[in-house]
């Protein structure tokens, strides 16, 4: 596998990172860099320490890096992570930041402990740590609970001072989101079963209305709304899939995530798992309780919906 | 009546559906099956996420009918806390 970490690499413009990713043999990893400047959303390392993960330390070759934010890389733990060595030396008096380093979570019990014990790390206000610990939850549970991975969920963050933002990045490399969702439908490519899995109330684990008694179909499509209406910036990118939630001025909330501004991809480089990336405006968090409005309006109105296209027609002859 | 304090089991973020699972069928559905009243105290409970929601209540509503909510009260739920659970019983009446 051959990544190459580029000059810039965040949700807006990651669609260049993606193409370039090389994943045939998977026993070896070698990771190169723009030579004077790497600056990416933490999904990008998210995903390299989960391609990493599974291959022997020896078998990574990570070239000498000389950008000068290469030290990035080191203070978010990716060389740490993958067991090898940066040759970077991050200068003592240098600020930490407020970021989460990469994490890996493969059980609900870490899950908690990272909730409550990491993301504090953040520094946020209450009313700025609702979305992002709701966003965190839903996703790796998703992973804990779907993806078949036993590396779980590779979690990492990173506050903005600039543009006031969190930006989050879940990776796994599980079963991918189309064998998750045709237990129960029957998507034919990578792109359809990414947006049946962001339609609330559609879950691989039962065609039912309503979900199992574990399980709704809705964790997505809140995370996509919570992206939504603070018009910010959120992906997926499962198979050779990738869907892409665009910054819009509006905050007309839509079940089907095709009538959402969009981009979508297709034919990338498979990835065999589901990578999630998600921004979050601190600046422009809408109240909470706003969005929990306008998503039951949404939700409810979209079950009505689906329960009346099943309605049986009178046959009159 | 059965009072479950959530606090004690899930701390400030109630978050985990394992425990919400637990306790729906070690206590709310025994308690009911046994003709009590149940209290699902919310007190000290800052946020719910729907997953959670969903595991300690839809199952009950999917088995019992939506005549099960008159027999549990959800008590001390601030604003966001109400919402989610009324989200979740809105979908779990209208869908079923």
């Amino acid at each position: 596998m051959n990544i190459y970490l580029p000059n810039s690499a965040f949700i807006g413009n990651i669609d260049p990172f993606l193409k370039n990713i090389d994943f045939s043999n998977k026993e070896k990893l070698e990771i190169t860099a723009n030579e004077s400047w790497i600056a990416v959303h933490p999904v990008v390392l998210s995903m390299v320490a989960a391609l990493g993960l599974p291959v022997k330390p020896e078998n990574i070759i990570c070239e000498t890096l000389t950008a000068k934010s290469a030290h990035y890389l080191q203070r978010m733990g990716l060389f740490k992570f993958l067991g090898v060595k940066s040759g970077i030396s991050v200068e003592e008096h240098e600020s930490a930041g407020r970021f989460i380093p990469l994490t890996q979570i493969k059980n609900s019990e870490e899950l908690s402990h990272f909730i409550k014990e990491i993301i504090p790390l953040l520094h946020l206000q209450p009313a700025q740590v609702d979305p992002i610990r709701y966003v965190v939850s839903e996703l790796v549970r998703n992973v804990i609970e779907h993806s078949g991975s036993k590396d779980g969920a590779i979690v990492s963050a990173q506050y903005y001072k600039k543009s006031n933002r969190i930006a989050i990045g879940i990776v796994d490399t599980g079963v991918g989101i189309k064998k998750t969702i045709n237990k129960s439908h029957n998507a034919f490519t990578n792109m359809e079963a990414i947006r049946l899995a962001l339609i609330p109330g559609i879950t691989g684990t039962t065609k039912k209305e309503g979900g199992t008694e574990y399980n709704a179909g809705a964790g997505l499509f809140f995370i996509k709304t919570i992206a939504k209406v603070n018009h910010d910036f959120f992906m997926i990118y499962s198979g050779d899939a990738l869907y892409k939630l665009l910054k819009s001025g509006s905050d007309k909330l839509f079940a089907d995530p095709f009538r959402d501004k969009h981009s979508k991809s297709e034919k990338l480089p498979i990835w065999d798992g589901t990578v999630v990336g998600v921004d979050i405006s601190l600046d422009e968090t809408k109240e909470f309780s706003e969005l929990l409005d306008l998503i039951r309006g949404v939700y409810s109105k979209t079950v009505k919906e689906r329960r009346k296209a099943r309605y049986k027609k009178p046959k009159f002859v | 009546m059965k009072n479950i304090k959530l606090f004690e089991r899930v701390g400030s973020f109630a978050e985990n559906k394992d425990i919400a699972r637990d306790i729906r069928i070690k206590e709310i559905i025994p308690a009911i099956e046994s003709g009590k009243r149940v209290v699902l105290d919310f007190s000290n409970i800052d946020a719910a996420t729907q997953s959670f929601v969903h595991a300690l209540i839809s199952d009950l509503i999917r088995k019992y009918g939506n005549d099960i909510l008159d027999k549990i009260d959800f008590k001390s739920c601030n604003k966001n806390v109400q919402k989610i659970i009324m989200i979740v019983s809105d979908y779990m009446q209208e869908g079923t």
